[in-house]
């Protein structure tokens, strides 16, 4: 039972999140768009994503941490990294360059996928490209 | 309150609740662009889980349209060369930066990690200014 539910979890918790990605609307790209663009038309609906996903798990996580351990895995596996680096400002200024070409972020574009849409293919082929060099040895040089 | 605003919030509260059922679960932070990578380093062992996610997010994505809401529009003012560029740099941005909107955006700014409190500052900055150049000052100058 415990194995099982060890692999069905995330299955379940990949369907909710994109469903919340739906209900949010944050798998129209012209909302993300819309949202970086100050500049122009501003839409503020990912704020208001962000606001209630961030409401939502700032308490879950401090409740879920007072356990010793996760239900199906022998401990919890949470960055404790702080260090502020160049590769964490430079891996997220390009991630931010992609997003505000695109108005796809990983998870609305794996979502994407379902509409059968070919730009959507165009964007996860190019996407996987990129984490494959970014786990590249000339990528460990930066 | 205006009804986007409320589906906003809704869908964000589902997104929080899915990161909190990983956390309670399997012990880890939800962040898509990891899971991702991880799912393509196949290390044994560890490949099962992040696959059945992945694909939990595109059944998922299936189920968006017949509950009511519109599954997905790339209708925006970009080209296929902009999806091909950008969909490369989100993916070795997020790799070399260990994470996406979900694990810096929404868990790691929950958690109040020092590194994806600037990690989101930098890349909401960084795609304010990819917008700013590609719809406006671009446009302005080359019409």
């Amino acid at each position: 039972m415990k194995a099982w539910l060890k692999f069905t979890g995330p299955f379940f918790g990949g369907i909710i999140f994109a469903i919340g990605l739906g209900v949010g609307g944050m798998t129209e790209a012209e909302n993300i768009l819309g949202f970086l663009d100050i500049f122009g038309q501003w839409k503020p609906a990912l704020i208001f994503v962000m606001v209630g996903a961030i409401l939502v798990y700032a308490v879950t996580y401090r409740l879920i941490l007072r356990r010793k351990t996760p239900l199906f895995e022998k401990e919890f596996l949470i960055p404790k990294n702080k260090n502020i680096d160049r590769r964490l400002l430079l891996g997220a200024g390009l991630f931010g360059i992609g997003w505000g070409m695109t108005g796809l972020c990983p998870g609305p574009g794996l979502v994407s996928l379902s509409s059968g849409s070919e730009i959507a293919f165009v964007y996860v082929a190019a996407m996987i490209a990129g984490v494959l060099f970014g786990q590249s040895k000339w990528a460990n040089r930066v | 309150m205006n009804s986007a605003i409320l589906y906003a919030l809704l869908g964000g509260g589902l997104i929080g609740l899915a990161s909190a059922g990983m956390l309670l679960a399997n012990g880890r932070i939800l962040g898509v662009s990891g899971i991702l990578g991880g799912a393509l380093r196949a290390k044994p062992g560890d490949t099962r889980w992040r696959v059945l996610f992945l694909a939990g997010l595109i059944l998922g994505g299936l189920l968006i349209e017949p509950l009511g809401f519109t599954v997905m529009s790339l209708e925006v003012p970009r080209t296929w060369i902009h999806f091909v560029i950008g969909g490369f740099l989100v993916g070795l941005g997020t790799t070399i930066g260990n994470g996406c909107t979900s694990g810096h955006g929404v868990c790691g700014v929950s958690r109040l990690s020092p590194r994806s409190l600037v990690a989101t500052a930098t890349f909401m900055i960084m795609g304010i200014a990819a917008v700013g150049l590609i719809d406006h000052l671009f446009k302005a100058v080359f019409k």
